[in-house]
């Protein structure tokens, strides 16, 4: 007997349970309610930028553009209490130019999305070629993007052994897996595409929402269906995977409540940026406004933070 | 505070050789400063009687204290009041009810119920905090449901005022006459507002008293009323000790009475009352069954758990005290519940991280306590999540209790605390006799993924509210009371307003 997509998805789903809509949204909602002050404040914002990898994914892009990016990345800002971010995040064309930006001796990692961002409408023979180059040109991280035709027609099989295919060529390299949670469309969905992908990842490699690049990116719903999923796989398996939100994160803010939700779904073992990562690029210098705030008590004009794009 | 390197997970340094290696860790990483609400619930020492629109001493001229649960401080001090103020109010209200309210037409009560309500919402931080102060609540409860709530329901039945005609369709409605009500201590303004907007929306007037440890935002309504410019005697309200409830039911003069609170003193209210004509509607005690199947989204059930029992400290009439859950994924809802409840912030209720606060009294918090004696008594395995109490002020960290049958004590008694007794069931048919399995019928929870089974369950359980896939959910459109034991008469809703009005 052929299994039907029904079938599959009725099996995965009776395995991993249902996802109730209206009680995640309840859920997050408390998220926001948090207050988080003072000491408390100014180590989540620190936290923040540690963990950001911070992107350039345009048409646009230039080696000049992402020479300065990585300068950012190194030296997010004068304090020298601001560490910098943990990595950053460009098309594999790109990847040369930041490893030779940054060096090779550097805390700050270089992360590529290859795998044909962002739809991965391209030939599997194809997309490995790309994960292959940017490894070899110098990428520590490679973001990839799930089939999610194969996803939602129930070819679960096949979106595994893609996700099996490219962790090989990665090699040492670390994997992100991007869901692209828009077009799964339902928490139900996410949350099996969550597990399908992990089942298939080593310690340490990621499971992200979204290429930043469709209507909806991270939200705090989205994120906690995904957050709980990484939560149940770890104490099934013992297999801690990593967490990246991506897109729409532009707000310091935003940021904490997303950090309240890993404190208090997966613990303070993830809070940190092995385990967790804001793909974002506006949020730096807001995490950095937000910082001398803090300290001076005063907002800063935008122009005295570098990279700004915006101004009076 | 040391630097992002320096930190690092606390591991538990225990851990032995059966335990898997894999758990997760809610230690104090990123811990949270204190974030006190600070503005001024603005409360005076001294507060008297509120009868025919003025301030006035008891007669008795005596006076009792209310004091924070949270830190045991004296807040203010109330009038006690006594007979000879029952009576007083009493008169003031018919006073009100024969030459003002009665005959004052639907639309213009409705102008005092909006302005009581847009006044509430004005102040309603000062009252938010207020109302934290005098209970123990949490304040992001307070300012997130009782005051808006509160609010709510003067703005729904003032909505009514003018369209009675439509409350029982086909007939005419008259007002009962003045109406004595008495409330509990867990929702002292909540309970306040959805006894007296129904009442005098409908044209009655009103004598109430609120609870002997909470009378603080009653009076504070109060001044309220007055800003609002509500006719003199149209509600009173006298604080004082259980027995002037007593005779605040059992007055000659009220045409109906209107209670909420524990099943016990409902019956000794009930007896008073026996052989007169009193109209009457209880809202009593309830051990609420919160039932979830192994189909049941699990993360959400388990919030819906912790918010069914440790909403207000489990102090609630409704709450799901019960678990019933089935045998299949009990013990993944029991883990799924621990890591939820690691995660609670008990202690200071104005502090808004705070998740669960401070019992009422002293005396409740020794109820709570010796029901957990006697669960542990009685062979049922008792869990507390690890958390640090204050030193003064009347807490106890949220608790579970595993391995309990429907004929322990703590699953058959209601305890009114933040403790929750778990029970498994194996098919349908027994969850609903487990859950029905107990003389109160005031709410159910039910969770599961399956649509057929909420509508073949909220037809067979014995509860006059069934909540599907979420709990402790109100609205003033929606009519809340119990069945059984848990009293008769609805609150809220066209059904609420049925309750103070004769058919003519």
């Amino acid at each position: 007997m052929i299994p039907t997509a029904q079938a599959a998805f009725r099996r995965l789903f009776s395995e991993i349970g249902p996802v109730d809509y209206v009680g995640v949204e309840e859920r997050v909602a408390k998220y926001g309610t948090r207050s988080i002050k003072k000491s408390s404040k100014l180590f989540g914002l620190k936290m923040a930028v540690s963990m950001i990898d911070l992107t350039t994914l345009e048409g646009k892009d230039t080696p000049g553009k992402v020479g300065s990016l990585c300068q950012k990345a190194r030296h997010p800002h004068d304090d020298p209490a601001v560490p910098a971010v943990a990595a950053v995040c460009v098309y594999p064309s790109m990847v040369k130019y930041a490893r030779r930006a940054l060096g090779e001796d550097t805390p700050v990692r270089i992360a590529s999305v290859a795998t044909a961002f962002p739809s991965g409408q391209a030939p599997l023979k194809t997309r490995l070629a790309e994960v292959k180059s940017a490894v070899s040109d110098g990428a520590d991280e490679i973001d990839m993007v799930v089939n999610r035709g194969a996803f939602l027609a129930g070819e679960f099989q096949r979106m595994q052994d893609e996700i099996g295919a490219v962790r090989e060529t990665c090699g040492e390299a670390v994997l992100k897996v991007i869901l692209e949670v828009s077009e799964l469309e339902t928490y139900d969905n996410i949350r099996a595409a969550s597990f399908l992908a992990m089942r298939m990842l080593r310690p340490g490699d990621f499971i992200k929402t979204s290429t930043g690049k469709t209507s909806l990116n991270a939200t705090l719903g989205n994120h906690q269906v995904m957050l709980e999923a990484i939560r149940d796989f770890y104490l099934d398996t013992g297999t801690p995977i990593s967490m990246k939100p991506a897109g729409g994160i532009r707000a310091a803010k935003q940021a904490l409540q997303f950090l309240v939700a890993v404190k208090e779904t997966l613990g303070d073992e993830w809070l940190n940026n092995t385990r967790y990562r804001f793909g974002a690029s506006a949020l730096l210098n807001d995490l950095l406004r937000q910082i001398e705030k803090e300290k001076t008590g005063a907002y800063q004009a935008p122009y005295y933070f570098s990279e700004a794009t915006e101004s009076y | 505070m040391p630097t992002l390197t320096e930190r690092k997970p606390a591991r538990p340094n225990v851990r032995s050789a059966g335990r898997p290696a894999h758990e997760l860790i809610f230690g104090d990483l990123w811990d949270f400063d204190p974030a006190p609400e600070t503005a001024d619930p603005k409360l005076k020492p001294r507060y008297d009687l509120f009868i025919g629109g003025k301030f006035v001493p008891a007669a008795s001229g005596k006076y009792f204290d209310s004091i924070n649960p949270a830190n045991e401080q004296k807040l203010a001090e109330l009038a006690l009041g006594g007979a000879a103020d029952v009576d007083a109010a009493y008169r003031a209200a018919q006073n009100a009810r024969e030459n003002v309210w009665g005959r004052m037409p639907g639309r213009e009560r409705a102008k005092y119920l909006y302005r009581i309500a847009r006044l509430l919402q004005d102040r309603a931080r000062e009252f938010a905090i207020a109302e934290t102060m005098d209970n123990g609540k949490p304040i992001k409860e307070t300012r997130d449901f009782d005051v808006p709530m509160a609010a709510a329901h003067f703005f729904y039945h003032a909505g009514w005022a003018d369209k009675l005609e439509y409350v029982a369709p086909g007939r005419k409605v008259a007002p009962l006459g003045v109406v004595g009500q008495v409330i509990p201590w867990n929702f002292p303004l909540l309970m306040l507002s959805w006894k007296i907007a129904p009442a005098i929306a409908m044209g009655n007037c009103v004598v109430i008293k609120p609870a002997t440890n909470t009378p603080l935002t009653a009076v504070k309504l109060a001044e309220i009323f007055l800003d609002a410019g509500l006719p003199p005697g149209v509600v009173n309200i006298i604080t004082g000790p259980g027995s002037t409830g007593g005779l605040l039911m059992a007055h000659p003069a009220a045409a109906k009475i209107a209670f909420t609170g524990s099943t016990e003193v409902g019956k000794v209210i009930m007896r008073s009352v026996a052989g007169t004509d009193k109209r009457m509607t209880m809202e009593l005690g309830g051990k609420a069954a919160n039932i979830v199947f192994d189909d049941a989204p699990l993360d959400q059930a388990v919030e819906g758990i912790v918010n069914g029992i440790f909403f207000n400290q489990g102090q609630v009439c409704c709450a799901g005290s019960r678990l019933l859950v089935q045998e299949t994924v009990v013990e993944r809802v029991v883990a799924k519940l621990k890591n939820r409840l690691r995660t609670l912030r008990v202690g200071d209720p104005l502090d808004k991280n705070t998740d669960v606060g401070a019992i009422v009294s002293r005396d409740q918090l020794a109820t709570i306590q010796g029901y957990l004696d006697i669960g542990v008594n009685e062979g049922a395995e008792l869990w507390q999540p690890p958390c640090r109490l204050p030193a003064k002020g009347f807490y106890l960290p949220p608790t579970i209790f595993t391995g309990v049958t429907q004929s322990h004590r703590i699953a058959r008694e209601e305890i009114f605390g933040p403790v929750l007794a778990i029970i498994t069931f194996r098919t349908v048919e027994e969850a609903v006799e487990k859950a029905n399995n107990t003389p109160y019928g005031l709410s159910a929870g039910v969770w599961t993924d399956k649509g057929s089974r909420i509508l073949k369950m909220s037809t067979e359980l014995k509860a006059g509210v069934v909540w599907a896939n979420t709990f402790n959910k109100f609205d003033p459109t929606s009519p809340f009371g119990g069945y059984k034991e848990s009293g008769f008469g609805r609150e809220g809703g066209r059904q609420g307003l049925l309750d103070y009005c004769k058919l003519v």
